[in-house]
């Protein structure tokens, strides 16, 4: 029966060829818009760490003076030194790491070549296992290393390759900066997207190159890279006790919501702990959000991109309605062989039906027309020169997508006009034929 | 058109589901238009975003250390000397930013020192002949003179110990910056405090200098103090010359500074001109998308009116016989159909103006955005009136060449 709907309803769309292309391009255009901007979305709003992302959080306490204070503020973004260090040698979750972004020069270990700069994380040994980040070759430091302020380096495949070819460099010197660092690992393909952890520089395709103890990087004097928010009369990223600067980010694995709800509990204590001994002049002002809720706090996805996704479905909407009005025009017309066909049997379902597979095939075609659009519109995104634009490209799921979009979106244009059409009663037409 | 009112109205009642699918979607497409519109016209507002500095005379070069030096800052010396000797240079600064470059400080300052709120929040700029090199004009008062200068790292050192005495104790403030804090009085001679209760006394002020970052929070609130860069693991060369000796100072620039010290990375080269063009390229490529999609919303209304159109005429076309039997001309069919889609359009665009304002009001909860101007609504009505007499203008010539024998004829 459906086949029989298919056909006939490919034969009337046949008969008026220029309105049935004017519905199929005006679909496409919509689909094509959503399906870009939605692809881009998708990408920029995706879950980083899928898995872990409701077990890892990010601690904000308010270690402010009482400037500008107000009740209710938000706590600043990322910690002091002494905080940051207090709250890891606490060790009251499951796994924790403190780190801050840098810049190291890298020399070739074959020399000849300048030297060039790469994006560095300097952190803690708990950094790989709570990340679950991959290693290709050799292995993570340890908690030792990082208390002997060990001069070793992990580096990523990417800058593996670049340096010795892919090979398995572990236990090979690298010059950076001005000291030798001993390699122990390579990571594997790792990179996540937002990089949630250190959203400060680059939010996407950061993809950094080295990853050294950060108690190692003060000692050799690295320079930190990022956001510094300071008070009172003001200071620098430095390790100074007294340094009334935020610049590192700390982060926490808790494996289950009581456990979160602990160290909230532990964060307020020491926020108050550190009030009573004159530090904080606020009160405790805590935060603990896991990495969904870091995400949407830091309002990760750039606004344009939030604008652009708007903007695509008001377009998809008005070719919606203009499919709507073409479709019951188009019906309309029809009225009198429809009436016929009713007069010898056929049920309002089945015409209701047949009507329906006809703008279900205008909505397949459109979504066609709409994927090549969308396949260009992200070939268009790529090039342009934001930091995401080479992540945009369509996966299985957003074809899958745009295929069930486009035939919802013809359908649902189709319910209206297919109804009012279908519930004429026949004789009406008949006669005034 | 009057006479025709009456009966346009009374045949648009009785098509109410097609009529006002079309009324809604002119109305959606006028509100999305209107909307687009103000935000193109924010956009490249932004893009024009004057900088209080000689754009088109300067030249950026970046270049950072392998590892910290004891000697960084007698080879920023160095560096300078060779680069004023460079031919048709005219000015070179050390500098920690320059408009647009989002890496100099922001800080908030106050008027007395026991407030415990911020007055406002200004950017900050730092570098021995600074001014003179970006080409900042003076517009009264005086600027700095050499004795006041201090060093960056020395004072940093002296404030991480808790000493503030380092800090210099004048600064110059743009205009804007002045006119917000002391409305209506001279801003000269008056001090304003940084950080909890730094205090420095304005004895310069400035057309207009943008600060490099937080654009959003007053692009114009600047100052400047007198506080000489060192070249700190890295740093930023502004050099000033004759536009058109741009590309060869910079070729010359950078190779005198590899030349001086090989053991450092070039980070940037660039003139500022490009440096600008670049960082307003998302606002213009925004712009773009906006005006492509305004482009495809018409054409897809257009085609949607065309379409409807066209089945109406071919519906009414025997009405249209009997009109013309009873004496209607064709220009009486082709006025017709015209005024009628003048009407369809307007009650679209009525609709479409108030979802405009809605539209409007949810994106200022999200977004800086200013309320819709009034003059841009106008437009946008124009725009879908004339965009619906040309989508007309093919089905009524249609309709208006059938002839009046179609009455006499059954089916």
């Amino acid at each position: 029966m459906l086949g029989y709907y298919l056909y006939l309803g490919l034969r009337s769309l046949k008969r008026t060829p220029v309105l049935t292309a004017l519905m199929m391009v005006a679909l496409a255009l919509g689909i094509g818009a959503s399906m870009t901007t939605l692809t881009v979305l998708r990408v920029l709003a995706g879950n980083p760490i899928p898995g872990k992302s409701s077990e890892l959080y990010y601690p904000q306490i308010d270690p402010r003076d009482l400037f500008d204070y107000a009740p209710g503020v938000e706590p600043p973004t990322q910690l002091t030194w002494l905080d940051g260090m207090n709250l890891l040698r606490a060790q009251r979750a499951d796994r924790q790491a403190l780190m801050t972004g840098g810049n190291v020069a890298v020399l070739f270990p074959q020399g000849g070549l300048d030297p060039f700069f790469q994006p560095a994380r300097f952190t803690t040994s708990g950094f790989f296992p709570m990340f679950d980040v991959p290693f290709q070759y050799g292995h993570p430091w340890s908690a030792a290393d990082d208390d002997d302020r060990a001069r070793v380096v992990v580096i990523s495949h990417t800058l593996n390759d670049r340096l010795f070819g892919g090979k398995d460099s572990a236990g090979q010197t690298l010059r950076l900066g001005l000291h030798d660092f001993r390699i122990i690992g390579v990571l594997g393909d790792w990179r996540p997207n937002p990089q949630f952890y250190d959203l400060n520089r680059k939010r996407y395709n950061e993809n950094e190159g080295v990853f050294l103890p950060l108690s190692t990087s003060q000692d050799v004097g690295f320079n930190h890279d990022g956001d510094v928010e300071c008070w009172g009369n003001g200071g620098n990223a430095s390790t100074n006790p007294d340094t009334p600067c935020v610049w590192l980010q700390f982060w926490v694995q808790l494996n289950t919501p009581a456990k979160a709800a602990a160290y909230r509990q532990f964060l307020r204590q020491y926020s108050g702990r550190q009030r009573a001994l004159g530090r904080f002049r606020r009160p405790p002002n805590v935060r603990l959000r896991d990495v969904t809720q870091w995400l949407a706090y830091s309002r990760v996805v750039p606004g344009d991109v939030r604008l652009q996704s708007w903007l695509a479905f008001g377009f998809l909407l008005v070719c919606l309605v203009n499919t709507v009005g073409l479709m019951l025009a188009k019906f309309t017309r029809r009225q009198g062989e429809l009436s016929v066909r009713r007069a010898m049997g056929a049920s309002r379902a089945a015409l209701f039906g047949q009507l329906l597979c006809e703008s279900g095939a205008v909505g397949l075609a459109g979504g066609v027309g709409g994927l090549l659009l969308a396949w260009f519109g992200l070939s268009l995104v790529r090039q342009r020169p934001t930091e995401y634009a080479s992540l945009a490209h369509l996966d299985p799921v957003m074809l899958l997508g745009t295929f069930l979009l486009s035939v919802g979106a013809s359908l649902l244009a189709g319910v209206l006009p297919a109804r009012r059409v279908s519930y004429v009663p026949p004789a009406w037409h008949l006669k005034s034929e | 058109m009057n006479m025709q009112a009456r009966p346009i109205l009374s045949a648009l009642r009785r098509h109410k589901l097609m009529i006002g699918l079309l009324i809604l979607e002119i109305a959606l497409t006028c509100a999305i238009v209107c909307n687009a519109v103000f935000l193109i016209s924010q956009r490249l507002e932004r893009t024009r975003m004057p900088s209080g500095i000689a754009e088109h005379e300067l030249v950026l070069v970046r270049m950072a250390d392998i590892g910290d030096r004891s000697d960084a800052a007698a080879r920023a010396q160095t560096d300078l000397t060779a680069l004023r000797g460079i031919a048709g240079v005219r000015q070179v600064a050390l500098v920690d930013a320059v408009p647009f470059s989002a890496d100099g400080p922001n800080d908030y300052v106050k008027l007395d020192p026991q407030q415990q709120q911020p007055s406002l929040n200004v950017g900050a700029y730092f570098g021995r002949s600074l001014l003179a090199t970006l080409g900042v004009r003076l517009i009264a008062g005086r600027g700095f003179q050499p004795g006041e200068f201090v060093d960056a790292s020395q004072v940093a050192a002296a404030m991480e110990k808790g000493d503030f005495t380092r800090f210099p104790h004048v600064t110059l403030v743009t205009q804007a910056m002045a006119q917000r804090l002391w409305p209506g009085q001279s801003a000269l001679g008056k001090t304003v405090y940084l950080g909890k209760n730094i205090g420095v006394q304005v004895v310069g002020i400035l057309a207009r200098l943008t600060r490099s970052g937080a654009l959003s929070r007053g692009a114009d609130y600047s100052i400047v103090l007198p506080v000489s860069v060192t070249f700190d693991q890295g740093g930023l060369y502004v050099i000033r010359c004759a536009p058109q000796d741009r590309a060869r100072v910079m070729q010359a620039a950078v190779a005198r500074l590899k030349q001086l010290d090989p053991n450092r990375v070039l980070l940037q080269q660039d003139t500022f001109d490009r440096f600008r063009s670049d960082f307003f390229q998302s606002d213009r490529a925004m712009a773009r998308l906006l005006v492509g999609v305004c482009l495809a919303l018409l054409i897809v209304t257009a085609l949607g009116i065309v379409g409807l159109a066209s089945l109406w005429v071919a519906q009414r076309r025997k009405q249209i016989g009997i009109r013309r039997a009873l004496g209607a001309t064709r220009g009486d069919i082709l006025r017709y159909f015209q005024s009628e889609n003048f009407f369809i359009v307007s009650f679209g665009i009525v609709l479409g103006i108030v979802l405009a304002f809605a539209i409007n009001l949810t994106l200022m909860k999200f977004y800086e955005l200013q309320r819709l101007p009034l003059v841009d609504l106008p437009v946008g009505a124009i725009v879908l009136w004339c965009l619906g007499q040309i989508a007309i203008l093919g089905p009524a010539l249609r309709a208006s060449n059938v002839p009046p024998v179609v009455a006499t004829r059954s089916v």
